[in-house]
């Protein structure tokens, strides 16, 4: 007997969970001033571009995005449970192997920029 | 003094493992005291209606924990619940994600094994004790568990919790409840033992945070609280053991 | 006397329409797929900021602007408010119990906290994206 690896990915989980409860209202507040037509100066590109560019810029952008894919995953494989789908192995595997995808394809980018 | 009497229709849910192929609903109108909880009604059954009507109880003051039944589909100590909060008509079936022995009845075998399973007494690396040697406890050691000693063992939680009811291997909110009232004690040194049994496969990752258990609890004693509080023990004891910590409180 | 005990049928697809509480949280659990689309979003959104152009970048925003994302996002933002944010901060003090001195902090204190420290977080970000 020993602990479950499910605890690496819970952590994952209740850390993403905490990190997403307090950014992405605000997140998606400004993805709403987008799409309202008032784009926000931070996102225009040149201070976006500056602030991407940056490492504290790219280390927050970085760990909420990290967090966030992580703790979609682990909550996703469970809401498939809660669903009535009992193959949790194949699910876990699905929905970390894009988390991991995730993961990478959020640290190329940010690593590209600037 | 005048009392008022409020007629009440009681459905209770009836099984004869001997007859009955099935559970079915039965109607008893059962005149009623305002004063009167739940469980007063059913024995007012059982005393003039219906001898043959079986159910559990015995304190009636919440202490003893046999009476908890589904009262209109909420997991509920029936001497608890009383009849003025109700409607005129109560379905009453027994406890949720049992088996039904008889009647309201049920079996509770998989939890009291699940309650033993936990290791639920103080565990001590000097076992046994040295002679004359008293664990000392302050009140604020005391206050970090002491809300978790409450449990009656009505299984009321188990009744509410949906992952029970998928997942009969899922140890459940009491019986993580007891190990972690154990887990928080100054005197115990099992903590990591525990947590490797309980943070295993069915253990404390099966809970997923529902809240119902809390919900139902008749005695406050917020079971899912304490299963959160040994999922971030569990993650923390993990990368200890990895990182080649020893996770003991001495 | 045989025992012959009777196991009530649970489906396994729909057991949480048998009550509000599980219906509640189902509908929490769900707020999983919001993080996930706005991670991947912003994934993709990274990938075109990448690209160090400012045309494609101004495309994209403007891609963005249209009432069909309004709507989507302002729906998003207030399913995730009521589903994810809220409960998460409603149910983080029984993960994270404070005791000072004797006695446990009461919840509502930790909860208080959260509320506070989410205020400020949020207008940091407002500040940081220049709109307040």
């Amino acid at each position: 007997m020993a602990i479950a690896k499910k605890a690496i990915v819970w952590g994952l989980f209740a850390a993403g969970g905490t990190v997403t409860a307090f950014v992405v209202p605000a997140l998606i507040t400004l993805f709403l001033l987008v799409a309202t037509g008032n784009v926000p100066d931070g996102l225009q590109f040149d201070q976006f571009h500056a602030f991407a560019s940056s490492w504290l810029g790219k280390a927050c952008l970085f760990i909420v995005l990290f967090l966030s894919v992580w703790h979609a995953a682990h909550r996703l494989r469970v809401v498939a449970h809660d669903f009535g789908i009992r193959k949790d192995a194949l699910i876990a595997s699905a929905v970390y192997t894009v988390a991991a995808i995730g993961t990478v394809l959020a640290a190329f980018y940010l690593l590209t920029i600037g | 003094m005048s009392t008022r009497i409020r007629d009440m229709e009681l459905e209770i849910m009836r099984y004869d493992p001997e007859k009955d192929e099935a559970p079915w609903f039965q109607s008893y109108t059962v005149p009623c005291n305002e004063d009167w909880v739940i469980l007063d009604a059913i024995n007012y059954v059982k005393d003039n209606l219906d001898t043959t009507l079986a159910f559990r109880w015995s304190c009636h003051m919440m202490v003893c924990g046999s009476c908890g039944m589904m009262v209109n589909g909420e997991p509920s100590l029936t001497c608890k619940t009383f009849v003025r909060d109700l409607p005129d008509k109560v379905r009453i079936e027994p406890l949720e994600n049992f088996p039904i022995e008889r009647d309201l009845v049920v079996v509770l075998d998989d939890v009291m094994q699940k309650l033993h399973q936990v290791q639920p007494y103080i565990m001590r690396k000097d076992d046994p004790p040295a002679e004359d040697v008293e664990y000392n406890q302050t009140r604020g050691q005391l206050m970090k568990f002491k809300q978790l000693t409450m449990c009656i063992n009505c299984m009321c939680c188990y009744a509410a919790c949906p992952q029970y009811a998928l997942n009969k291997d899922f140890i459940g909110p009491a019986a993580l409840t007891l190990a972690h009232r154990y887990n928080l004690d100054n005197r115990d040194q099992g903590k990591s033992d525990r947590l490797n049994i309980l943070a295993d496969h069915d253990g404390v990752w099966d809970c997923s945070f529902v809240g119902a258990c809390s919900e139902v609890c008749p005695k406050h004693v917020d079971p899912a609280a304490a299963i959160q509080q040994m999922k971030v023990d569990g993650a923390v004891e993990f990368w200890k053991q990895k990182m080649g910590i020893v996770g003991d409180k001495s | 006397m045989s025992r012959r005990p009777y196991i009530r049928p649970v489906s396994k697809t729909t057991w949480y329409m048998r009550n509000k509480r599980y219906k509640v949280y189902v509908l929490r659990e769900l707020s999983s797929f919001l993080v996930a689309f706005y991670t991947f979003f912003t994934i993709c959104a990274l990938a075109i900021l990448a690209t160090d152009s400012a045309e494609k970048w101004d495309s994209f925003l403007a891609s963005q602007q249209n009432t069909g994302m309004v709507v989507f996002h302002a729906v998003a933002l207030l399913y995730f408010l009521f589903f994810q944010t809220f409960p998460w901060f409603k149910l983080a003090p029984k993960a994270m119990p404070v005791q000072v001195g004797e006695n446990k902090l009461p919840d509502s204190f930790i909860i208080i906290g959260h509320y506070v420290a989410w205020v400020i977080v949020s207008a940091f970000i407002f500040w940081l994206a220049g709109v307040i």
